[in-house]
């Protein structure tokens, strides 16, 4: 019989700003389901964030169980705190306005239906967590 | 006492992991920008998580309502965990099984369906907007 203990080997946790109020939070989401689905669909899983007060003993232990990236969309950085608080310390975080910035790449403005150029820069922000996959990976 | 228009509080799950969460953010967004635009307003749900004061001043002084997207139903509890209680809660599942016709699809971004469904999910609840905006303001 396969433990899950056996099937978490080689797991990152992603944990993404919902930012349901800001389009970087849109950005966050869209970037971080694209580093699910396709860029690392087999080394990462994620947790909706607000379940680690709704969920369980299961949820509270996500950031014991497995290294986790935090992505935040803004300076509150409500991802890697709350992460810190009732998980565990993130293996690594990120924040989309510094990945923006170091791209020279424009803030987004919408909330939803991103526009084209938009959704380039989710490519961006996935490629830049997906490399830090890899570097936990690595370690 | 005068009657006068609040602003509605709508906070949406903000899964990035099932289709409904997607709906519940749509949902929001439907109310905010087409069908209540000025008087339903949000907030990023992890805000509530790291206690942030103008987070709270917003639940603390307006109605809220909740859509959650699963029955862990985060985001009411997270708005009960600071002792408020919430006007109206909903489960965004709810808004299929009462138009199964519009079977919703896609994570990330909903599908066609998703989409109508979440505008058809707004108009209905426009009425309990209205009725929570119009209530009674101590002045």
């Amino acid at each position: 019989m396969i433990t899950l203990n056996v099937l978490k080997v080689g797991k990152v946790g992603i944990v993404s700003c919902s930012g349901e109020a800001i389009p970087e939070g849109t950005l966050s989401r869209l970037a971080c389901r694209k580093v699910l689905d396709e860029l690392r669909p087999d080394q990462t899983v994620t947790i909706c964030l607000p379940l680690f007060i709704a969920g369980g003993t299961e949820e509270r232990n996500f950031a014991r169980d497995f290294p986790t990236i935090t992505v935040d969309g803004c300076e509150k950085q409500c991802a890697r705190k709350s992460t810190e608080k009732l998980s565990g310390k993130p293996g690594k975080s990120l924040l989309i306005p510094e990945i923006l910035s170091r791209h020279g790449i424009a803030k987004p403005v919408n909330l939803r239906n991103l526009r084209p150029e938009e959704k380039a820069t989710a490519q961006v922000v996935a490629e830049e967590i997906a490399r830090a996959v890899d570097e936990i990976l690595k370690k | 006492m005068s009657r006068e228009t609040r602003k509605v509080v709508v906070i949406p799950c903000s899964g990035i992991g099932k289709v409904y969460g997607a709906l519940a953010r749509e949902t929001v967004y439907e109310l905010m920008e087409r069908v209540r635009p000025g008087v339903v307003v949000t907030t990023c749900l992890p805000l509530l998580m790291i206690d942030d004061p103008e987070a709270l001043q917003l639940i603390t002084g307006n109605p809220v309502i909740t859509i959650d997207g699963c029955p862990s139903g985060c985001a009411h509890k997270n708005v009960e965990t600071h002792g408020i209680k919430v006007a109206l809660t909903c489960q965004a599942i709810n808004f299929y099984k009462a138009h199964k016709e519009l079977k919703p699809g896609g994570i990330a971004e909903l599908d066609e369906n998703g989409r109508k469904l979440a505008a058809v999910a707004a108009d209905e609840l426009a009425h309990t907007v209205d009725e929570l905006a119009q209530g009674e303001v101590e002045k």
